[in-house]
């Protein structure tokens, strides 16, 4: 009897899912490239593609890390034949560089802009087009409303949108799904050899709708996530929050 | 499909004008003098002032003596062809061919045109009243050759309607000059007695080419529609081309939505079957007061898909200014390339940069932003950073060059290097400490150098060696320095880029 309540549970709260913004994208999803680390920190045990992620940046190492991280998940969303479209103004993306995440550079199309506006009326119309893999947009802010049309915008065509957000000085609730900060941390190099090693980053998970927030140290080599310290930590009860 | 031509002449051209622009010369003698050897000369004069024994070059004191009220404008050179190619234009409306044909008139290609007026009849009629509205008189003739027209405009009283076939007959009362023949050959044909085309057009064919040679025969044969002749219009017609005269005129927003949406259907239906597609559109709207509205639309890609088109030109429809009203649309297709035939699948959208949707979704965005701010990069034969890739705005431009992945390059570049302070040992290894915006960064790990020449050919100039740097928390960055090491401190460092 208990086993067959448990399953109806499980039955609903795959129901639920759904509607609360995790959809199984129509394309073939990531390829195994070491996100196990994450996954568990996701309700349905999958990065959640389809929809709003959103990166928190106060500086531009901050940025830099977390553009790495976004190119990473790009490249392999893309799977080296897709097109994706970088918004923002005054991009300062080196092309070349995203070829070692995996990204084809021709692939990309930049729209660089001035006005907050039109930067938010591009990502949103990007991110209505389902011809795309995925959609970037670095912007200083959003405000609770922008982000809701743009979770509403994915939702319809299952486009995976980033969002880079350059400050930090108000954190105001949006409707992304979770939000992530990203941060260089130094690289190991064996036994003193010369050289800086492979790019390291403290991945922080702040926030997830349904999910568990958390902090991993990852390693990108190989195209593929290498967890630094086997076990995720994941944060204390009391700072679970969900969007 | 009968062909059907328009002549249109005009026997007071130039004196309208002035009329048109100085009404208190209606109803006077008017003339149009100009220097010539010293003295005044009549190059056109009105009717009023013909009535009173006026004419063309007349001396203008003589006229004067004739008539000593008359009022006299001073002649503007190249006046005539201006405004006849300002008229042609305006005729437009009438006819997507329309030229100009001097001295004094018009010639317009009205094959197919007629039945939009309900009628040749009300055709002509539309045109004289057009222009008399306009201020200028005009003499219309309308016949299946553009000789017989000519003829019958300047020098027929009346049965300037010549029906589909008729124009053997419709000539044979007119004088010779009728034919357009040369000078000469006219004043030769009075001279002969010769004074109405019936009167040798029926002659044998080689005694009027020993007369009056090759070239009069030749004339004949175009009045008859032996001999083909063709118009040169003003604006070229496009060969895509749609338009959509109105009885009404339009002067809404829905209205021009119709217009538009009618003429998209059609032209994408045409193009669709030909397998061509639009990459520049225009959409032209004639006011009524002949002035005219034009917005124009280019995409990134050959398309014939109405709903897309429909959208691009649908957000610039407010830079229409409709005023009184609209009577004839003209939807033009500049530039028509041949659309990339894609294999559909069902099951699955190509997701790259051939992708249809995204496409249109580009077009639509360059409309609202503006095409420069929208471009990708192709990688380029060269090692020096900035140069190694180069902006495109094309979604399809391919490079022959590879991205170089030998050497790590940062994710963010900054658009120009920044000078910085540095504390660094012996020559030639990495600086232990450097400052950039207020801040010390102690170096901890570093990787370098990765030496890159300044291409001489380009530009002259040191060359850098780079060094990628990890500082204390881990943020890596690109410095270089600029130059040798040396003892009067020439060389600098600079901060060029952050990795990931």
């Amino acid at each position: 009897m208990t086993q067959q309540k448990a399953d109806i549970i499980e039955r609903l709260k795959r129901e639920i899912l759904p509607l609360q913004g995790y959809r199984s994208a129509l394309k073939s999803g990531l390829s195994d490239m070491g996100f196990g680390p994450f996954n568990g920190a996701f309700p349905d045990g999958k990065f959640p593609l389809g929809s709003i992620h959103e990166f928190i940046a106060c500086n531009t190492e901050n940025a830099t890390a977390a553009s790495g991280f976004i190119a990473a998940i790009v490249g392999s969303l893309m799977n080296k034949s897709g097109a994706a479209i970088w918004i923002g103004s005054q991009l300062t993306i080196f092309p070349p560089a995203l070829k070692s995440f995996g990204i084809e550079p021709e692939n990309i199309i930049f729209i660089d802009l001035q006005n907050q506006k039109d930067i938010l009326w591009t990502i949103e119309e990007a991110l209505k087009c389902d011809g795309l893999s995925a959609v970037i947009g670095e912007l200083p802010e959003l405000s609770f409303t922008g982000s809701r049309r743009l979770q509403l915008a994915v939702e319809k065509s299952r486009v995976t949108g980033f969002i880079l957000r350059k400050t930090s000085r108000s954190l105001s609730t949006t409707a992304a799904i979770a939000r992530w900060n990203i941060k260089s941390l130094p690289g190991h190099v064996p036994e003193n050899l010369p050289g800086v090693g492979f790019a390291r980053w403290q991945v922080e998970l702040l926030k997830v709708r349904n999910g568990r927030p958390g902090k991993w140290e990852v390693e990108w080599s190989d195209g593929k996530f290498h967890p630094v310290s086997k076990i995720a930590a994941i944060l204390p009860e009391q700072k679970r929050k969900t969007g | 499909m009968q062909k059907r031509f328009v002549s249109i002449c005009f026997r007071f051209l130039e004196t309208d004008w002035f009329t048109v622009r100085r009404p208190n010369l209606k109803n006077k003698p008017l003339v149009i003098a100009a220097p010539e050897h010293g003295r005044m000369v009549i190059t056109a004069a009105n009717s009023r002032a013909q009535q009173e024994g006026i004419e063309n070059g007349m001396v203008l004191a003589d006229a004067r003596a004739l008539y000593p009220l008359l009022e006299v404008c001073e002649q503007k050179p190249g006046l005539t062809s201006a405004l006849l190619k300002k008229l042609a234009q305006f005729c437009i409306r009438f006819t997507p061919s329309a030229a100009i044909d001097l001295p004094d008139g018009l010639l317009l290609d009205a094959t197919g045109c007629a039945h939009l007026w309900g009628g040749e009849e009300k055709y002509l009629e539309e045109i004289s009243k057009r222009f008399s509205a306009m201020g200028y008189q005009s003499r219309v003739a309308m016949s299946d050759t553009i000789g017989t027209s000519w003829g019958i405009a300047r020098y027929a009283q009346s049965g300037f309607l010549v029906a589909p076939g008729k124009h053997h007959e419709a000539i044979l009362s007119l004088p010779p000059e009728a034919l357009r023949p040369e000078n000469e050959t006219a004043q030769r044909l009075h001279k002969l007695g010769l004074r109405k085309i019936s009167q040798f057009i029926h002659m044998p064919r080689t005694a009027l080419r020993r007369r009056f040679g090759q070239i009069f025969l030749q004339k004949i044969d175009q009045c008859l529609g032996f001999e083909d002749e063709i118009i040169i219009p003003v604006d070229p017609v496009a060969d895509y081309q749609e338009r959509l005269p109105c009885l009404e005129p339009i002067s809404t927003h829905t209205g021009i939505e119709i217009a538009m949406d009618t003429l998209l259907s059609t032209m994408c239906t045409r193009l669709a079957k030909e397998e061509l597609g639009i990459r520049q559109l225009a959409f032209i709207c004639h006011r009524v007061d002949n002035k005219v509205q034009e917005i124009s639309i280019s995409t990134g890609h050959p398309s014939n898909n109405k709903k897309h088109l429909f959208r691009l030109l649908e957000t610039k429809i407010n830079e229409i200014e409709p005023a009184l009203g609209i009577e004839i649309f003209i939807l033009e297709a500049s530039i028509v390339e041949k659309t990339q035939q894609q294999q559909e699948k069902i099951w699955e959208q190509a997701c790259g940069l051939e992708n249809n949707q995204l496409n249109e979704l580009i077009d639509r965005m360059a409309i609202r932003v503006g095409t420069g701010h929208i471009y990708r990069y192709v990688p380029d034969e060269h090692y020096w950073p900035e140069r190694s890739l180069r902006q495109t705005a094309s979604l399809q431009e391919k490079s022959s060059a590879e991205w170089s992945i030998q050497n790590p390059r940062p994710i963010r570049l900054l658009l120009n290097p920044e000078s910085i302070e540095v504390t660094a040992p012996i020559p030639d290894y990495p600086p232990m400490l450097f400052r950039y915006k207020g801040r010390l960064h102690k170096i901890i790990r570093a990787d370098g150098p990765e030496r890159i020449e300044q291409e001489w050919w380009i530009e002259e100039g040191r060359h850098r060696d780079y060094y990628q740097v990890e500082d204390e928390n881990g943020d890596r960055y690109w410095l270089f320095r600029s130059g040798h090491y040396d003892l009067q401190n020439t060389y600098k460092w600079f901060i060029h880029g952050f990795f990931a």
